[in-house]
């Protein structure tokens, strides 16, 4: 009996398909499959959004020192929007990782410690995360 | 007779697989880039010193190469990632799977003409 995996193999005429299969039933998977999906249309806007207006803008990257994101910061839709990519990045980047985990892994043992590795380090990443953007204060710089 | 074929690689998908390979590759670029970008913008809660000091390791030509990977491998994956979600929510547009896969790498490419002469500028005027 094979190991499970989440990725069924490509059928035959199937040859340009890209992504997981969707999951059949109404299980954890399809709604990991779903998720991926929904968070993927948010992401494509925070995410390239925030790529783009870091990197492209004049100066670049070398705009980005403690005033321009005590400034950024100022405003609360910029807040949002960073703990939004922040949530969503980390959710969907960890589903990820379990899926290709659960495809390239067989030794259950491993599977189990690789993937609570994942949430555990994925989960204090965001409560680090969440701690700066909400209570961030420049004032307490002086500012 | 086994052909010459049957012994290369086990990925045998041809264009469809080789994407849903780099979507894997740059998806796990991107989460890795994340964990270390949660930790060093973190470091703005120990004030404008400990920052601007975290910051000035962005400011390195190789550094910033390396940027411009992390905007490639962001913009591949929404890009091939809009492509699946199409197949999937639409599964007749499968029958142009070829079309949508080169549409979608030429719109990769065309992106990436721009952000490269702009970032890779960036990153000769730190040289």
């Amino acid at each position: 009996m094979a190991v499970e995996t989440p990725t069924k193999p490509p059928r035959s005429g199937d040859d340009y398909r890209a992504g997981r299969e969707r999951p059949d039933g109404r299980g954890g998977e399809f709604w990991s499959w779903l998720f991926m999906r929904i968070s993927a249309i948010v992401l494509l806007f925070l995410a390239v959004g925030h790529v783009l207006i870091m990197h492209i803008p004049a100066g670049g990257v070398s705009r980005v020192d403690f005033s321009f994101v005590a400034t950024r910061w100022d405003n609360p839709l910029w807040r949002t929007w960073d703990w939004m990519l922040l949530t969503l990045a980390l959710i969907h980047g960890i589903n990820g990782l379990r899926v290709i985990t659960l495809d390239y892994v067989r030794k259950p043992g491993l599977r189990v410690a690789l993937n609570f590795t994942y949430y555990v380090l994925g989960f204090a990443l965001f409560v680090l995360g969440t701690i700066i953007v909400v209570t961030f204060d420049k004032a307490k710089w002086g500012l | 007779m086994a052909k010459k074929r049957d012994y290369t690689t086990l990925y045998k998908g041809h264009e469809g697989q080789w994407s849903w390979v780099a979507h894997r590759v740059t998806g796990v670029a991107v989460i890795l880039f994340l964990f270390a970008h949660i930790v060093d913008t973190a470091v703005i809660g120990w004030g404008p010193n400990a920052y601007d000091r975290v910051m000035q390791a962005y400011e390195n030509p190789i550094v910033r190469l390396m940027e411009l990977g992390l905007v490639a491998a962001v913009l591949y994956h929404a890009i091939n990632g809009i492509r699946i979600m199409i197949v999937d929510f639409w599964p007749k547009t499968a029958d142009r799977q070829k079309q949508l896969f080169y549409g979608s790498m030429a719109v990769f490419l065309a992106a990436m003409i721009p952000i490269t002469i702009i970032m890779g500028k960036q990153a000769l005027d730190l040289l």
